[in-house]
């Protein structure tokens, strides 16, 4: 087996699982997901052998796909550490979410179908990883958006979970409006699309004054796909789907396309367009973190802690530390994965019920459920020495450094992100604290237990990763690819220690951010019966809860100009389209045919008459001339 | 008189008389009243027999035309085509007098303005 | 001299004829017009003779006058049309008639004055006699009298059809 077949096979066998599926094996549940667990943990081992055996150095693959003039796009494969670490990423964290699902959704009617969706998803997301060029990234960017509005609208009678796909997908293509734009400003200036001839070329140089534009407007693709504030309203509504959708979908890849793709054309972005994208992606997370503060749904609270993160991933970026950023993508991957994956089988244990105040005392009843989500729960919060304290720590560092030059920006961004820290220990805390502490809170608790195994080994792989991950040199393979020439440490021990030695004020800020945060909930709600938060502050609380009524606002402006527009254009296609223009053909032949239809008279004479005329006319014109 | 000269010759100089002799305008020019006098027939009588014979009028005048063409030519096709133009015309005549026989025998008239079911 | 004389005598006689055929006045029997129609013929006749197309004017008043006219005369007899009633004349007939024409008319003077047709006829060789034409008929112009034949025996089992009562 060739070495460069194997990219090709990664990306296409989930398409192949999902057209049988869908042709096929709709009715037989075990050929189904057989296949797609399959054609995951296939592409998971492929990678692997990709790695050993390739190695990861940057190099491309690439066929020619069309040529029109000037413009030609190639179907290509782009492998360097960026996407390979990608790979294992998603192949990873699906196999795993795909084994669960097979748990999960053993009772539904759907089940073929759900995995014909999540093997289409696999093939988009693998799409945009390897893809090298903007056209095919686009392409599949579209396709990860329709997989995800199939998944997310998964319970299609459920009229919410429909309207929460619509959402989703229309905020996706607000935001692959202004991607489109930037693209084609790129190809107009640049002359081509293709990722390593844009580097090479300096793109930032050969755009000139239109560069800042074009990746403002990139970064409006980024912005729909990782919920970055405005277009961050679909995110929490996408909980909606199965709960393996969400751990998929909304935490470890989707939303992960986004800072991907601004960690692969990094070198579009002007320093001014930096500034933007971190400060778009540090309100994001400030917004987020605090209306988590006073969620009640599971699902909701773990919604907003992701956009929280993503906004800590894209400040990464802005602040010229893409390896941060992915660095921080990929620990997020497996803890968020895992939280998400726990707090399904807390669901499924409770029979879908899915509110923290009728939970209370699952310690007890689900033990490895419980432990794995302490772990996920340190990991996001940034505990030493689990692998968020490290991705979190990067993030920091890179603003701390950015202060330098630039130290409004820097600092104000630095804090708001310590900030932020103690926001996310606070409420996941608070989720802890309530839902798997204290006395029981309703009666189906009594009934809870441990869920099944195929359930339960996932959690556990993806606890192991959420540990480990932190020193097995994450950060330097991307720093390598994204940003080489910085010393980076090597070996176990240097690498537990080095942030305290590198930049000991972000380290520290950072367990000190868990530290405030874990006492706060500690106090609030250790055995706590009601939420004292919303007691004490009312007013704060009601905003936070109802999510600062942005849903309010798009639907009262946004949504209003809309469905004007859309009046009116009913009225257009009515009236003038229908009435006028159709109208005039329609009466202008029926009065000619009206009048035409005088000549048959019946009378033999009159033809004969207009035969003789005709006759004189043409002879008139022949003769005469 | 002078406004005689001023349309051209021939036609000027039988107008004014000089030219006697009979030559092929002449016969045109008969011919051309018939034809005109046939296709008035035609179209403003509505009696179905007087049209045909109107008609036969028009294939008679196209007769003399040939055989005015025939003689001024020194050449006998036009005598000849003159031949099998009446051999025709009496077949047509037959059958379209059949064929009037049989509109009578059902619409009971034959007048020609109760002849109109193609009417619209 | 002669000629030119006759010549008028029968140009005169035709026209007038041909015009009582079209709008008789003395009756709306259509018998009438067929007389004059017949008379029209005969005129004819006499102008083919001028033009030294004998055998065509006897053919003419043989084929023409003798078979076709005492067919309409037949045909008229047979329909037993009571004599036409006095139907309004209908002015936009008589107006539609006149337009076309005055159209063919002015083709044909337009034709007319534009050439000069007239050669003075010299010393014609060809008589339009019954030896000659029939030589022609039977060398360069026999498919076509066959076909001719053929076209008459058509007519003849057409007209035969046409005239049955019923078709069973």
């Amino acid at each position: 087996m060739k070495l460069e077949a194997l990219p090709w096979l990664i990306l296409f066998l989930p398409l192949l699982a999902a057209g049988i599926i869908t042709l096929f094996t709709l009715r037989n549940k075990a050929v189904s997901a057989t296949l797609s667990i399959g054609a995951i943990v296939t592409g998971f081992v492929l990678t692997l052998a990709l790695i050993k055996f390739g190695g990861w150095e940057a190099r491309e693959l690439s066929v020619n796909w069309l040529s029109i003039g000037s413009l030609t796009v190639d179907f290509g494969i782009k492998l360097d550490a960026l996407s390979l670490m990608m790979l294992l990423v998603v192949t990873g964290v699906g196999s795993a979410i795909h084994i669960y699902s097979y748990g999960y959704m053993h009772d539904d009617p759907g089940f073929s179908r759900f995995f014909a969706c999540l093997s289409l998803f696999t093939f988009s997301m693998l799409g945009i990883v390897l893809a090298n060029n903007f056209l095919q990234m686009f392409i599949f960017w579209e396709l990860v958006g329709v997989s995800s509005y199939l998944l997310i609208g998964f319970w299609f009678e459920k009229a919410s979970a429909a309207d929460a796909a619509k959402k989703a997908f229309i905020t996706n293509r607000l935001g692959d409006f202004g991607f489109i734009l930037g693209i084609l400003i790129i190809f107009t200036i640049a002359g081509s699309l293709n990722f390593s001839v844009l580097q090479s070329a300096n793109a930032i140089a050969v755009l000139g004054g239109s560069a800042t534009l074009a990746g403002l407007l990139i970064f409006c693709g980024a912005m729909g796909k990782s919920a970055q504030f405005p277009l961050h309203v679909w995110l929490p509504d996408a909980m909606e789907g199965p709960t393996p959708v969400s751990a998929l979908i909304h935490a470890a890849t989707m939303v992960a396309a986004g800072v991907y793709m601004l960690c692969r054309v990094f070198f579009i972005f002007t320093p001014d367009a930096l500034t933007v994208i971190s400060w778009v992606g540090g309100f994001t997370a400030l917004l987020a973190a605090l209306i988590a503060v006073q969620q009640n749904d599971i699902k909701r609270i773990l919604a907003y802690s992701t956009l929280s993160q993503l906004g800590y991933m894209v400040m990464g970026v802005g602040l010229t530390a893409p390896q941060a950023g992915m660095f921080h993508l990929t620990t997020h991957a497996f803890f968020k994965a895992l939280l998400f994956l726990g707090a399904g089988s807390v669901i499924h244990a409770m029979h879908h019920e899915q509110d923290i105040w009728k939970m209370g005392a699952l310690r007890k009843k689900m033990p490895v459920t419980f432990w794995t989500f302490m772990v996920g729960t340190l990991a996001l919060a940034g505990v030493w020495p689990l692998s968020g304290f490290f991705s979190k720590d990067a993030i920091l560092a890179a603003a701390q450094h950015h202060a330098h030059e630039h130290p409004i920006t820097g600092w104000a961004l630095f804090g708001l992100a310590v900030f932020v820290a103690m926001l996310t220990t606070f409420y996941m805390f608070r989720l802890v604290f309530v839902a798997f502490f204290g006395a029981a809170k309703s009666h189906g608790v009594d009934h809870a237990h441990e869920s099944p195994g195929v359930m339960v080994w996932p959690l556990r792989t993806l606890a192991i990763m959420s540990i480990a991950g932190g020193v097995i040199g994450i950060e330097a393979l991307f720093a390598g690819a994204l940003k080489p020439g910085g010393e980076h440490p090597h070996g176990l021990l240097a690498q537990l220690v080095y942030p305290f030695q590198h930049a000991p004020v972000a380290a520290l800020s950072g367990l000190a951010a868990f530290a405030v945060g874990l006492f706060l909930a500690w106090k609030l709600y250790w055995n706590a019966k009601e939420d004292l938060f919303t007691v004490k502050f009312s007013g704060l609380s009601k905003l936070m809860s109802n999510r600062f009524y942005f849903d309010e606002i798009y639907e009262a402006t946004v949504i209003r100009i809309h469905d004007a527009i859309a009046a009116i254009s009913d009225w257009i296609d009515r009236w003038i389209v229908e009435g006028f223009c159709l109208g005039l053909v329609r009466g202008g032949t029926d009065l000619t045919g009206r009048a035409l239809r005088l000549v048959q008279t019946g009378n033999l004479q009159t033809y004969a008459f207009l035969f003789v005329l005709g006759v004189a006319v043409v002879l008139w014109f022949v003769l005469g001339k | 008189m002078r406004a005689v000269f001023a349309i051209p010759y021939p036609l000027s100089s039988i107008l004014a008389g000089k030219r006697m002799n009979v030559g092929l305008e002449h016969y045109l020019i008969v011919s051309a009243l018939l034809f005109a006098l046939g296709l008035l027939g035609v179209i403003t009588r509505r009696n179905l027999l007087v049209m045909y014979m109107s008609l036969e009028l028009m294939l008679n005048s196209a007769n003399l035309t040939l055989v005015s063409f025939s003689r001024f030519n020194d050449n006998l096709n036009g005598q000849v085509m003159v031949f099998f133009i009446i051999t025709v015309a009496a077949a047509e005549v037959a059958v379209g007098l059949a064929l009037i026989v049989a509109l009578y025998r059902k619409r009971q008239s034959a007048h020609v303005e109760d002849l109109t079911s193609m009417k619209y | 001299m002669a000629t030119d004389i006759l010549f008028y005598v029968f140009a005169f006689l035709t026209l007038a004829c041909g015009v009582f055929v079209v709008a008789n006045p003395f009756s709306r029997n259509p018998v009438t017009s067929a007389m004059f129609l017949v008379l029209t013929i005969i005129s004819m006749a006499g102008l083919f003779v001028l033009l030294h197309a004998f055998f065509l004017a006897a053919v003419q008043v043989l084929v023409y006058a003798g078979a076709v006219m005492v067919l309409f005369l037949f045909v008229i007899m047979l329909l037993d049309l009571k004599e036409e009633e006095r139907r309004k004349i209908k002015k936009l007939s008589l107006v539609a008639g006149l337009v076309s024409v005055g159209a063919i008319v002015a083709i044909f003077l337009r034709s007319l004055l534009a050439t000069n047709p007239g050669k003075e006829l010299t010393n014609p060789t060809a008589v339009g006699d019954t030896a000659t034409l029939g030589k022609m008929l039977f060398t360069k112009y026999l498919l076509p009298f066959e076909i001719v034949s053929i076209l008459l025996l058509v007519a003849m089992v057409g007209v035969i059809l046409l005239s049955k009562k019923d078709f069973k």
